[in-house]
């Protein structure tokens, strides 16, 4: 491969890495609130209201069914609001965010549904409130699937930012489908394909640590 | 002389005796079936009330309703001589810190430490962290666990998270301790080395407890009164000497058949109601009553005229509680009667089971 392949494989990498990274932290900081508010919300949940229960899963199920080919040609008018422009890496960062963010939301949920309601009884026999019950039970005991939820979403977040090639982001999958599948270079598209094996793992194998280093449930 | 003293001090404590807990005809439905169906009862300061009943019977509804994690429906609910039914939330979140709650299945918070989960009901009351953590020790040190400080909840064995669930429960320095089936989820050896602790807090500290359970045991080895609940209803309340010593209800004759001496089931087997060279007796009594040589003046009384078959007695609250069987020979209808206006004087309940004939 020449300087200038190299060259435009690190560029496309960092297109990625920055695109996976600011959706999936936007994701992280907007799902994780979501997720909880479902599990609050939901029957038997300590500030149940079934009403914004009903409609908040309602809003998240809609934004899931979207074909993300589809979301991200649809919000363009709110990636200009946005970003100023529909078009390139910055661009893309919104409708990734738009789509990571519900599915993020029931990821979290999931962890958070599955916290042993005995530690939340023990906690509100204590004399502790909802403010309490979130920061001292929900979220600390949960936060093992709470991180491994974030790496799946990460990984999730690699494989759509290749579909935002489409609206000029750049980025690895963009770089595999001009030079490799269209010019048949298969050197590139050997080389993306090592480069975001290897970046899938890497993601896996922090998340992994992470999990491990934060789970006291068994010894 | 020992007993006859200490009897006196739990029936000598001042019927004005401040009341921890209060309750008063309390109710709660889950759909059309009644869990509590009209609970009076009251808890002294310093006293244990064992609350005893099968599952389903309503016990734990009911010991949730005292610190307000389940509602009731109507009656009075009054702790420390505050009616908490129809507290909302928010009023009822800084009376739960005068309460302890331990869980049968201790409900540690596997992502804190022993020593945060010790110290989290202080940093719930707003305690700083210095003052928390030394308190923390305090309390890690009166259950055993100082060495675990640092330690997580995973790391320890059955009995050691009750004893952090204990330490946990006294650090707000509580009125009043909740134990929720505390020792159901621990084997027998680590059963009794918990109501070992409890009691010894309950004096040391003068701290008043109740706690539900479905094990006559647990009642016998801790509490000073005993309530039997079954389907909602409290159907039989007294001194725990005295319910074992004189059950009323079927119920609670039920609960307490593992550990009362029932006539062994070969001998039952072959009772005919009539006819047999021996007459098989039940012979309950308890309290001063059974104290004495009972068996001696017995078989002073009516020299070689009975035998001995199962049971003896057993001591509750340094109370002796007697139960036993004897069989009496047949041929001579005088020794029978003898035997029991003997027993009768000293006021035992004597029931003639039926007849054996062969007693090898």
């Amino acid at each position: 491969m020449t300087p200038i392949m190299i060259n435009l494989l690190l560029r496309s990498l960092w297109e990625t890495v920055l695109m996976t990274a600011a959706s999936g932290v936007i994701s992280l900081v907007a799902g994780l609130p979501l997720g909880l508010a479902l599990v609050l919300t939901n029957r038997g949940g300590i500030a149940e209201n079934p009403w914004i229960n009903r409609i908040l899963g309602a809003v998240i199920n809609g934004f899931r069914s979207v074909p993300f080919i589809i979301l991200l040609v649809a919000l363009i008018p709110l990636t200009r609001l946005i970003v100023g422009t529909a078009i390139g890496t910055w661009a893309a960062i919104v409708p990734l965010a738009i789509a990571a963010t519900p599915y993020y939301a029931r990821i979290a949920e999931v962890s958070l549904r599955e916290v042993d309601r005995g530690l939340i009884d023990a906690v509100r026999a204590m004399g502790g409130n909802r403010w309490t019950i979130i920061r001292e039970v929900l979220v600390p005991e949960a936060l093992p699937g709470i991180v491994a939820g974030f790496t799946v979403t990460l990984v999730t977040l690699i494989g759509a930012s290749a579909m935002a090639g489409a609206i000029g982001a750049g980025g690895l999958g963009d770089l595999a489908i001009r030079y490799g599948y269209q010019r048949f270079e298969t050197n590139v598209m050997i080389a993306v394909v090592v480069v975001l094996i290897v970046l899938v793992c890497g993601i896996q194998w922090l998340g992994d640590r992470l999990v491990a280093r934060l789970d006291h449930r068994s010894a | 002389m020992n007993s006859i003293v200490s009897a006196l001090r739990i029936e000598t404590r001042p019927a004005d005796a401040e009341e921890v807990v209060r309750l008063k005809d309390v109710r709660r439905r889950f759909g059309a079936t009644p869990a509590l169906d009209g609970i009076s009862l009251s808890v002294k300061k310093g006293e244990i009330l064992g609350i005893i009943g099968r599952s389903g019977a309503g016990k734990s509804t009911l010991i949730r309703c005292l610190n307000g994690l389940e509602r009731a429906d109507s009656g009075e609910i009054v702790i420390e001589g505050r009616n908490i039914t129809g507290l909302a939330e928010q009023e009822l979140q800084p009376l739960r810190r005068r309460i302890g709650m331990i869980f049968q299945h201790f409900n540690l918070l596997s992502a804190k430490t022993v020593e945060e989960n010790v110290a989290l009901p202080l940093k719930i009351e707003g305690l700083a962290k210095a003052e928390r953590l030394k308190r923390a020790h305090e309390l890690l040190e009166l259950v055993g666990l100082s060495d675990k400080a640092k330690a997580y909840p995973s790391s320890l064995s059955g009995g050691q998270k009750q004893r952090v669930g204990i330490a946990r429960a006294l650090a707000a320095r509580p009125a009043l301790l909740l134990s929720d089936e505390a020792t159901s989820a621990l084997d027998p050896e680590t059963t009794r080395s918990i109501l070992a602790l409890l009691k010894d807090i309950n004096s040391k500290l003068g701290l008043t407890i109740l706690l539900i359970t479905h094990e006559m045991e647990v009642v016998r080895g801790i509490a000073d009164r005993v309530a039997v609940i079954d389907a909602g209803r409290i159907v039989e309340e007294g001194q725990v000497w005295s319910i074992f010593g004189d059950p009323q209800t079927a119920i609670t004759r039920s609960l307490l058949g593992g550990i009362r001496p029932q006539l062994p089931e070969h001998i039952a087997a072959r009772l005919s109601q009539a006819g047999g060279t021996e007459a098989i007796l039940s012979v309950d009594l308890s309290g001063p009553e059974a104290q004495g040589a009972l068996f001696a003046d017995l078989s002073a009384t009516l020299p070689h005229s009975f035998r001995l078959v199962h049971g003896g007695i057993d001591h509750i609250q340094n109370q002796p509680v007697a139960r036993f069987f004897i069989a009496i020979p047949t041929r001579d209808p005088v020794l029978a009667e003898k035997v029991e206006q003997f027993l009768k004087a000293r006021s035992a309940r004597v029931e003639v089971l039926g007849y054996d004939t062969d007693h090898d």
